[in-house]
């Protein structure tokens, strides 16, 4: 009965003590958890998050893009002003899905709902939880990013076949806001402080270069948008919807790959600290 | 039920020794050994903040201690949590079951949080719904249920890993007496079954019915080990009288009964006067010339057991 005698429990029981708590190699627990809730419930919520792009993208790029006309896009040639926010729409989209599923979500299901709390008994650790939720948040960013790519090639805004590429890099976008965003939720306590998330991505969107050029703001503006993260995924798949690649596309695909390492880092030590106390 | 004599010393699932949480300054759980073998129905009893729930998270193997050692299966919590956790049913003192999920689905689910496959889940969820008498609910939604068919459900969910011990938090907190009833046979079954119950209660008459030994908890500290029967008869006496002067009364009356019975106590609405022979006691209370508004002889419970050991009540 007793533990622990053995060289090779030692060996791992020391394995253990870096993740065994943490992690039990079922993730897709949680994913199936969360795919049979969708089916039951939320089905609404995930239509809204389709529509929301296709409704920005009619109103400014067909309305609005009336007036504008044609715009100078990522490789130096005209593209109309649709095409031109279209891509930058759908980072905008990937970025909400992504952090809606990782804050908001996340928030009511750690403090109300106690569904983590539940799971946590079981043979899960918080990391299962975790990497579950997340993967699941990217699963439904790729649904959104496939609808939202399928309607821009309706609309005739597609002129090439790097294109398709848009779709695994909002996906990328998502990872990055989701594993960040987990880790932040893990310190709110109150809806107040939830609504400072709000308070940060409002402006993102409206600023990063979205609806026009950088070049627009004085220079030292210009740095500050670009120390942020959703312009950076707003270039790299204007970049990709044209087909138009530059050094500055690895540095986006860079940032984000940091911005994902750095929130994975974030939200396991969060977990270890909030559930292994 | 078989006696374990002849296996030699007992099967012990949880052993705990000088096990300590401190939050901050605050020591939570103080220094508490105990052991529970294999089949036994095990409480902690004490009032609100006692520790209770402190110490059935440690076990629970979803809390780490501050020191001391645990043993649940021969297994460290602290390093084993997921296997930890694999052995044990666990059923919070809040539901927490899953609102988004219909009623059966959330014994399926939860299965499969263990790793369990469906093919052993599904005949298993059935099972455990009738065994917590809600097959009819089965496609029901959760928030659909009424609060004892929750907690049963609770309970049938905490059973689809088929657990050596059940921790159970305050069980029947909240429900009505008919639910709770329903609710102590359902548990009954489990331990005839052979399953370890590990339960924590501040109601007395719960502890009583359900536990073949228990501990005594207050401040994060063990005052009393052992059967409710010889935890009663050790720090009580066979009959309590209880007396009611009015509340204007009752703390300036305790002098005039002095003597009578084994020991006076007096509380703002009431004096309890613990004697063998309560009939008797409440003679000699009349005797004396007092007369209360309403007097009551009853056996005595553990309620006095933990207020002799306390010097408070255990209910809020």
């Amino acid at each position: 009965m007793s533990a622990g005698t053995t060289s090779h429990s030692d060996t791992e029981a020391a394995r253990n003590r870096k993740f065994g708590p943490l992690y039990s190699r079922n993730v897709r627990a949680v994913v199936a958890r969360g795919l049979m809730a969708t089916r039951s419930s939320n089905w609404m919520v995930m239509l809204s998050g389709f529509f929301e792009p296709v409704l920005y993208l009619i109103a400014m790029g067909v309305g609005l893009g009336a007036i504008v006309g044609t715009v100078q896009g990522p490789g130096g040639g005209e593209i109309s002003y649709a095409a031109y926010i279209a891509p930058a729409l759908l980072a905008v989209s990937a970025m909400n899905g992504a952090v809606y599923d990782s804050t908001w979500n996340v928030f009511f299901k750690m403090n109300f709902s106690k569904l983590y709390q539940g799971m946590l008994y079981t043979s899960l650790g918080p990391l299962d939880v975790a990497m579950g939720e997340i993967f699941l948040a990217l699963l439904r960013g790729l649904m959104y990013a496939t609808g939202f790519t399928a309607v821009m090639g309706l609309m005739g805004l597609l002129t090439t076949p790097w294109a398709i590429l848009m779709i695994p890099a909002a996906v990328l976008i998502a990872f990055g806001f989701a594993s960040f965003g987990m880790g932040i939720t893990s310190f709110m306590k109150t809806f107040q402080q939830m609504d400072w998330i709000n308070f940060i991505m409002l402006p993102m969107f409206l600023f990063s270069a979205t609806f026009y050029p950088l070049s627009v703001y004085p220079e030292y503006i210009q740095w500050f948008i670009q120390a942020m993260p959703l312009w950076h995924g707003v270039d790299l798949l204007r970049q990709i919807s044209v087909g138009a690649f530059s050094p500055a596309t690895a540095i986006h695909v860079g940032y984000y790959l940091v911005m994902i390492a750095l929130g994975m880092l974030l939200t396991t030590g969060r977990l270890r600290k909030l559930f292994l106390k | 039920m078989s006696s374990p004599a002849e296996t030699g010393p007992p099967q012990y699932v949880i052993t705990a020794e000088n096990l300590t949480k401190r939050y901050g300054d605050v020591a939570a759980v103080d220094g508490i050994s105990f052991s529970v073998p294999a089949g036994e129905a095990f409480g902690l009893l004490g009032p609100n903040g006692a520790g209770k729930s402190t110490t059935m998270k440690m076990i629970g193997a979803v809390s780490q201690r501050t020191s001391g050692s645990l043993s649940i299966m021969g297994l460290d919590p602290d390093l084993n949590g997921p296997e930890v956790r694999a052995h044990l049913g666990v059923v919070p003192q809040q539901d927490n079951l899953d609102e988004e999920l219909k009623v059966r689905d959330n014994l399926l689910v939860y299965g499969r949080y263990f790793g369990l496959p469906m093919s052993y889940l599904r005949p298993k969820a059935d099972e455990l719904l009738e065994f917590a008498q809600l097959t009819d609910k089965a496609k029901s939604k959760v928030d659909a249920l009424s609060g004892g068919m929750k907690r049963r459900l609770t309970i049938a969910r905490s059973l689809i890993n088929e657990p050596r011990i059940l921790l159970l938090d305050e069980p029947t907190t909240g429900l009505d007496p008919q639910a709770r009833h329903i609710l102590w046979d359902r548990l009954f079954r489990l331990k005839e079954q052979g399953v370890t119950l590990i339960l924590t209660t501040h109601y007395m008459d719960e502890a009583e019915q359900l536990c073949d030994r228990l501990i005594v908890v207050d401040k994060g500290r063990i005052m009393a080990e052992g059967s409710p029967a010889n935890l009663i008869r050790e720090y009580s006496t066979r009959e309590v009288l209880e007396l009611r002067f009015g509340s204007e009364r009752n703390a300036s009356i305790g002098a005039e009964l002095e003597g009578i019975g084994e020991r006076v106590e007096t509380l703002p609405d009431r004096v309890l006067i613990y004697a063998h022979d309560g009939e008797a006691a409440l003679e000699e209370v009349s005797g004396r010339g007092l007369r209360p508004v309403t007097s009551l002889v009853r056996r005595s419970s553990l309620e006095d057991v933990f207020l002799r050991l306390t010097g408070r009540s255990l209910v809020d």
